[in-house]
C-alpha cells in the first residue's frame, strides 16, 4: 500500500529526517512517509493512547479516537523536532484531540446524571479477581468534567496547574472536580 | 479544633496532594488527630489514589492498524483499497462484466442525504431501535406515525430509510461477493473501520431516544450513516474500478 508523506503537501518537502536506530528510527523513518516503521511506532504506544482514551471519553468510542490520533500524528510528524520524547509529544497530541471532543461527547450523552444517581446505576459488587477492571469500570461512570481531571491527575500525573489550561477552567474548578471524582470512586468501589 | 474545620473533605484531598500551606496543614493535622472519620476517609483517598497511579495501560481489544493504515494512504492513489496481487491476475484473466444500477442508486442515495432528510430519518430510527445498529427497520416509521398530522412526511422518511437500508444492503452484497479479490489487509482494514462507524451508529441511536429532538444528534447520526455509505462505495469502486480496467 503506498502512503502520502505525513503531514507534507508534495510541493513543501522539508529536510528528510535521518534514520536512527530502535524506536527513535522509526519515527524518523515513519516521517519520511515509512508506513511499516510507522507501524511498530503504533505498536509501541497504541496500549498507552487507548487507556488513555478509553479512560478520558468511554470505552464505546476509543477505537475511534485512538485511531484518529494515529492519523493525526501521521499529519503531524514532520512538526515532531525531537525537542522531547516522541511519547511525550504523542501524547500531548492525543490529550488536546481528546478534550476537543468533549462539547460533543457532552451533547452525545444527554444531561449529566446526579452523583447519587450515578453511584446507584453502578453494578453493586466487584467482581472476584477483576479488580482493576472494576477499577476502570467504575472510572469509566464518572461524569465528564471529574473523569478527565481525575484521570489527568491522579492517573497520568498533571497538575492542577496544567489541568486547569488545558480544560479551560481554574484551578479551584479542577481541584474541585478532583475531589468529587474521589469521592464518586469511593462510593463506587465500597458499593455492595 | 474540629469545630473549626468540621469534616474538612474537600481538604483532605488538597492535603494527601501536598497542596496545602503550613498553616491549613497544622490545622487539618490536628483535626485528624481527633476525627476518626476524616482520617478514615483520608485513608481511603490515599488507597484510592495509589490504586489509580497503579493502573497498567492495556492494548485495545482489536488490532485497529487497519483503519489507521487506509486512512494514511496517499492521496494520490485513486483508492486506498488495493486488489491483492494473486487476485488481480485471477481478474485479468476474467471477462468481468458488472452491472451498476445498484451502485449508481447508492451513490444518488449520499447526495440526497441532505440535513432536511436526516431529520425525518432520525426520528424514525427511533422507532427501530431495537435493530442492529447497521440497518435501519424499513416499516417501523409508518406504523409508528399514527395519529400525526405528519403522515405524509413520516412515509416520506420511511422511503428513505428504505432507500438506506438497500444502499448498504447493495453496497455490502458487492464487497462480500468480491471479498476473496481484494487484499486480506483491506478487507481488514474496511471491516475494522465499519466496527467503529456500526459503534458510532448504535450510539448516537441510543442518545437520540434519550433526546429526540436534539438536531446536533439527528445531524450525527446521519454524518456516521453517510460515512458507512461512502465508505461501502469507495470498496465497490476500488473493485469495479479494478475490473473495468482490466477489460479495457
Amino acid at each position: 500500500m503506498e502512503h502520502s508523506r505525513p503531514g507534507v503537501s508534495p510541493s513543501q518537502g522539508p529536510e528528510p529526517v535521518q534514520p536512527a536506530a530502535g524506536h527513535a528510527g522509526d519515527v524518523a523513518r515513519a516521517a519520511n512517509g515509512d508506513a511499516q516503521a510507522y507501524r511498530r511506532v503504533y505498536e509501541a504506544h497504541v496500549g498507552r493512547i487507548h487507556s488513555l482514551a478509553r479512560r478520558m471519553i468511554g470505552p464505546d468510542l476509543a477505537d475511534e479516537a485512538t485511531q484518529d490520533v494515529f492519523v493525526r500524528a501521521w499529519q503531524k510528524l514532520s512538526s515532531f523536532r525531537g525537542e522531547s520524547a516522541f511519547g511525550t509529544w504523542l501524547y500531548r497530541l492525543a490529550i488536546n484531540l481528546l478534550l476537543s471532543r468533549r462539547a460533543q461527547l457532552a451533547k452525545l450523552r444527554g444531561r449529566e446524571v446526579s452523583d447519587d444517581e450515578l453511584v446507584a446505576l453502578q453494578p453493586d459488587r466487584p467482581r472476584p479477581g477483576d479488580l482493576s477492571l472494576d477499577f476502570e469500570t467504575a472510572i469509566s461512570g464518572l461524569p465528564e468534567g471529574a473523569r478527565q481531571v481525575f484521570v489527568m491527575h491522579d492517573i497520568e500525573g498533571y497538575k492542577h496547574e496544567e489541568i486547569g489550561a488545558m480544560l479551560g477552567v481554574t484551578t479551584g474548578t479542577s481541584k474541585a472536580q478532583l475531589h468529587r471524582a474521589r469521592m464518586l470512586l469511593r462510593r463506587v468501589l465500597s458499593k455492595g | 479544633m474540629s469545630e473549626a474545620i468540621e469534616h474538612p473533605e474537600l481538604e483532605l484531598s488538597s492535603y494527601l496532594d501536598g497542596e496545602l500551606d503550613s498553616g491549613a496543614r497544622g490545622r487539618l493535622e490536628a483535626h485528624l488527630e481527633s476525627c476518626g472519620a476524616c482520617s478514615a476517609l483520608l485513608a481511603e483517598l490515599r488507597g484510592l489514589v495509589t490504586r489509580a497511579q497503579a493502573l497498567e495501560d492495556r492494548a485495545p481489544a482489536a488490532d485497529l492498524w487497519g483503519g489507521i493504515e487506509a486512512r494514511i494512504a496517499a492521496p494520490a492513489v485513486a483508492s486506498p483499497l488495493v486488489l491483492h496481487p494473486v487476485a488481480r491476475a485471477r481478474a485479468m484473466a476474467l471477462r468481468f462484466s458488472f452491472s451498476f444500477p445498484q451502485l449508481a442508486a447508492a451513490a444518488m442515495f449520499v447526495a440526497l442525504l441532505s440535513g432536511g432528510t436526516v431529520w425525518w430519518m432520525g426520528r424514525s430510527l427511533l422507532q427501530g431501535a431495537s435493530s442492529s445498529a447497521g440497518t435501519v427497520p424499513g416499516s417501523s416509521a409508518s406504523s409508528g406515525a399514527s395519529g400525526t398530522s405528519d403522515a405524509s412526511d413520516a412515509s416520506t422518511a420511511d422511503f428513505e430509510i428504505r432507500q438506506y437500508d438497500r444502499a448498504v444492503a447493495d453496497l455490502q452484497r458487492v464487497l462480500d461477493e468480491n471479498r476473496s479479490r481484494l487484499d486480506p489487509e483491506t478487507v481488514k482494514a474496511v471491516e475494522s473501520n465499519l466496527a467503529v462507524i456500526d459503534s458510532a451508529i448504535l450510539q448516537a441511536r441510543k442518545a437520540l431516544m434519550a433526546d429526540p429532538a436534539n438536531p446536533y444528534l439527528t445531524g450525527h447520526l446521519a454524518d456516521q450513516m453517510k460515512r458507512k455509505i461512502r465508505l461501502l462505495q469507495r470498496t465497490s469502486d476500488a473493485v469495479t474500478a479494478d475490473f473495468s480496467g482490466s477489460n479495457s
